[in-house]
């Protein structure tokens, strides 16, 4: 049976992968027999056995390295950080190692490592339970980034992050982790590149949510659902705002993302993470780069505020919102 | 899978809640007095032909250091980080491992890394200022030299699992393989350190790590950098065996190590070994370390060099005459022109090659940064005066670029430029630029 969440394709994901392939192995902080404290490892370590499914002491540069170590001999491991700002002291891992770890040797040695990401906020958690770090990683060159925002991606990209022989960071909207897909969308969910909810997505491509012939909105992760929102609601104003779900932040899917907004004229790029120098000034660059001659308005983003991330009572003001995208809809020079 | 769910491990004594011990501290103790061969009843027992081909290495590693030195002075390597008076520590890590087994170099085990096999031009790849460590790691079983310090540690023991786990899958196969991490005194105090250590305990890695205590961090001493009572008294804190050598007595180096490799091995856990050494040179060809050590100090630790030592003793036993060591200064020589020659062949890297192992297939963007450099490379080729700034762009026409364009068929056909002439030269991650 499919799953209907997006945890529960994760944990299905996992699970197809460590069957299939006895090289992969899932380590990371509580997924055995907790399941993970999101229960995306559910079930898991009793299927394929403590060593498969590991337990490990409580140190993420500790974590990360011994996957290092353990795809050099021949593994494919996958990582589970516990949390978005927990995964910070593996940061240098994975900067000085993973990323580099295939140049540094000439292309001899590659690490086929998934480390997965639980991120983003809108679940009322506390401090450094809610970041988005996605910047972070896709500035650094030699890792992929990708995020879903269906239940079909959740299991698609998880699968095909696994299969990838480069690093891939997997990073999984918190938000999205118990809900079903959005609604809102016109193209059928995978669009036209990724299937049922048992195929895998292909790493490096982006996907049309919804098609529209006004404006383009660019998301990704827990901003999809937003977004879809937003273009339901345009359409009380005669507004039709295609959707595009990046879903692989790198590699960028510059055709995809170029056509869709060629097609409207129009572009706001919303995300959750601050703006400054974040994902969305590299979309609105990118625009500005291949589109120019196509733009009626130049290109917006929603983001959240270049501050520390805001406290469960507050967070809600600093999440883009169907009324703030929609404004940034209103932004785009329509008078002209 | 017992491997590694220690809930049913023997040695872990007690439910885990229990607070008493879990396991007996003692025999993980290191003996404070490292353990020396030279100069003991022992040296005399101490099987000839190894001391000898000890001796021989040594010779030959001491002059490699010297070599590699000079090359920095003639501007051929770009940084040296010399490993003088560490030579026994070097030669000692190669030379304990058994082909199945790892070795996991720090930026300073240049040394170690050719005495396990590898070409000296190829080891010294990255220090001549290539992106890549020069050797195929699976080839020799050696990681690429580590500069982040400690970090390589962990990977010494997530490899060391590896095997274990195939092992425990397929006994077969089992090739029982050790892996030896490398790292210094300073290395000691970063946190990958403490983690690594805590991992293999945990996991029971067949892992052995070398701390090469040359007492200094840079200019920072030692006493600086730990309060321990010793380097190796920090292996019991996570439940494994410490031990400590002096790291200037080639032949108990070798013993100790080889010891610990083979506890190892045998599946008893990980294994912790401090060698008390002394960096000769500077810290690097770059650094100036009469702000931070005396003359005299230096001096002292000259008349403990690894090699006068393993000297005095084949010439002491009669293993080692005049004869025999103008011969050994010959093959050092012979070494030394050999590196110089390989440096006067070895090719400038391909700038092609900045682009090619980022990802196992390049991404449309870089395949499009590759094409720019290429066809601005092309462009100075033809014509040097040109300014290699000046890109014409009339032939471009930004809203017509398609992902074709991205590849490196469709920029080289043409030049790429949509940003007017303030834009400057910068590349940007996209294919337009
Ligand atoms: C994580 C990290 N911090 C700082 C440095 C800069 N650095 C290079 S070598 C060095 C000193 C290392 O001392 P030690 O571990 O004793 O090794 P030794 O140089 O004596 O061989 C430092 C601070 C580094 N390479 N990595
Ligand atoms: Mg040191």
């Amino acid at each position: 049976m499919s799953p209907t969440t997006m945890v529960g394709a994760l944990n299905a994901a996992l699970r197809d992968s460590l069957r299939d392939d006895p090289d992969v192995h899932v380590l990371g902080e509580d997924v055995g027999a907790l399941g993970g404290v999101f229960r995306v490892t559910d079930g898991l370590a009793a299927e394929f056995g403590a060593a498969r499914c590991l337990d490990t002491p409580l140190a993420e540069a500790g974590i990360l390295g011994t996957a290092i170590g353990m795809a050099m001999y021949g593994l494919r491991p996958v990582v589970e950080m516990q949390f978005d700002a927990f995964a910070y002291p593996a940061f240098e891992q994975l900067v000085s190692h993973v990323a580099k770890m295939r140049n540094r040797t000439g292309g001899r040695v590659g690490l086929p490592i998934t480390i997965r990401v639980p991120y983003g906020g809108g679940v009322g958690g506390v401090e450094h339970h809610s970041d988005s770090s996605e910047a972070y990683y896709a500035h650094t060159p030699g890792l992929h980034v990708v995020t879903p925002a269906t239940v079909a991606d959740g299991y698609g990209l998880l699968r095909a992050a696994i299969a990838s022989d480069d690093p891939v960071v997997f990073l999984e909207p918190k938000r999205l982790y118990w809900s079903a897909d959005p609604p809102g969308g016109t193209e059928p969910a995978a669009g036209a590149t990724s299937g049922a909810q048992d195929q895998v997505a292909p790493i490096g491509r982006a996907v049309v949510r919804r098609a529209g012939t006004s404006a383009t909105l660019i998301t990704y992760g827990p901003s999809l659902p937003i977004c879809l929102a937003a273009a339901q609601a345009a359409r009380a104003d005669g507004l039709d705002l295609a959707v595009v779900d990046l879903r692989s932040l790198v590699p960028f899917d510059d055709e995809t993302v170029c056509a869709a907004v060629r097609a409207t004229g129009r572009a706001v790029v919303v995300h959750e993470a601050s703006g400054f120098g974040g994902v969305g000034a590299e979309v609105a660059a990118r625009i500005g780069e291949q589109c120019f001659h196509h733009l009626a308005a130049p290109v917006l983003r929603v983001t959240g505020y270049d501050i520390p991330y805001p406290p469960p009572m507050l967070e809600k003001h600093h999440l883009p919102s169907v009324d703030r995208v929609l404004d940034a809809v209103a932004r785009l020079q329509w008078e002209q | 899978m017992t491997l590694v769910d220690h809930s049913t491990s023997p040695d872990l004594v007690g439910p885990p809640h229990s607070h008493g011990p879990r396991r007996d501290a003692a025999p993980l103790l290191p003996d404070p007095e490292p353990v020396r061969v030279l100069g003991t009843e022992a040296a005399a027992a101490f099987d000839p032909e190894l001391a000898r081909d000890l001796h021989r290495r040594l010779v030959l590693a001491r002059r490699f250091n010297q070599q590699a030195t000079t090359l920095t002075r003639q501007g051929r390597l770009a940084v040296y980080p010399a490993s003088t008076g560490q030579e026994a520590c070097q030669v000692g890590a190669a030379m304990v491992l058994r082909p199945q087994d790892w070795l996991f170099p720090s930026y300073r085990d240049t040394l170690a890394v050719v005495a396990r096999g590898v070409r000296p031009i190829d080891a010294l790849t990255l220090m001549r200022g290539h992106a890549h460590c020069g050797y195929d790691p699976y080839e020799h079983r050696i990681a690429p030299l580590s500069t982040p310090l400690a970090t390589q540690a962990a990977h010494a023991v997530g490899l060391a699992h590896a095997a274990r786990l195939r092992a425990a899958a397929n006994p077969a196969a089992d090739e029982q393989l050790v892996a030896l991490a490398l790292v210094g005194d300073g290395g000691t105090s970063e946190g990958d350190f403490h983690e690594a250590l805590n991992f293999a305990a945990v996991l029971r890695a067949p892992v052995v790590f070398l701390v090469q205590n040359n007492g200094y961090a840079i200019s920072v001493p030692l006493a600086r950098q730990s309060a321990a009572p010793t380097l190796a008294h920090k292996a019991v804190g996570y439940g494994m065996v410490g031990r400590l050598v002096d790291g200037n007595d080639a032949l108990a180096v070798h013993q100790v190590l080889s010891d610990a490799v083979e506890h190892a091995r045998s599946g008893r856990g990980p294994v912790l070994v401090e060698a008390i050494t002394y960096r000769l040179d500077a810290h690097t060809n770059a650094d100036d370390a009469t702000r931070y050590r005396s003359a005299g100090e230096v001096e002292a630790w000259r008349a403990r060099d690894p090699l006068t030592l393993l000297d005095a003793h084949l010439r002491a036993q009669g293993l080692l005459d005049d004869a025999g060591a103008a011969e050994l200064a010959r093959a050092a020589e012979e070494l030394a022109g050999r590196i110089r020659a390989e440096f006067e062949a070895a090719p400038e890297p391909d700038p092609a090659t900045l682009f090619t192992h980022v990802y196992a297939e390049p991404t449309s963007q870089l395949r499009a940064q590759a094409a720019e450099l290429a066809a601005r490379l092309a462009d100075e080729a033809d014509d040097p005066g040109d300014d290699p700034f000046h890109l014409d762009g009339d032939e471009f026409d930004s809203d017509n670029l398609t992902a074709n364009d991205l590849t490196a068929d469709g920029l080289a056909a043409g030049g790429v430029d949509d940003r007017g002439p303030d834009a400057g030269a910068g590349t940007t991650r996209g294919g337009a630029a």
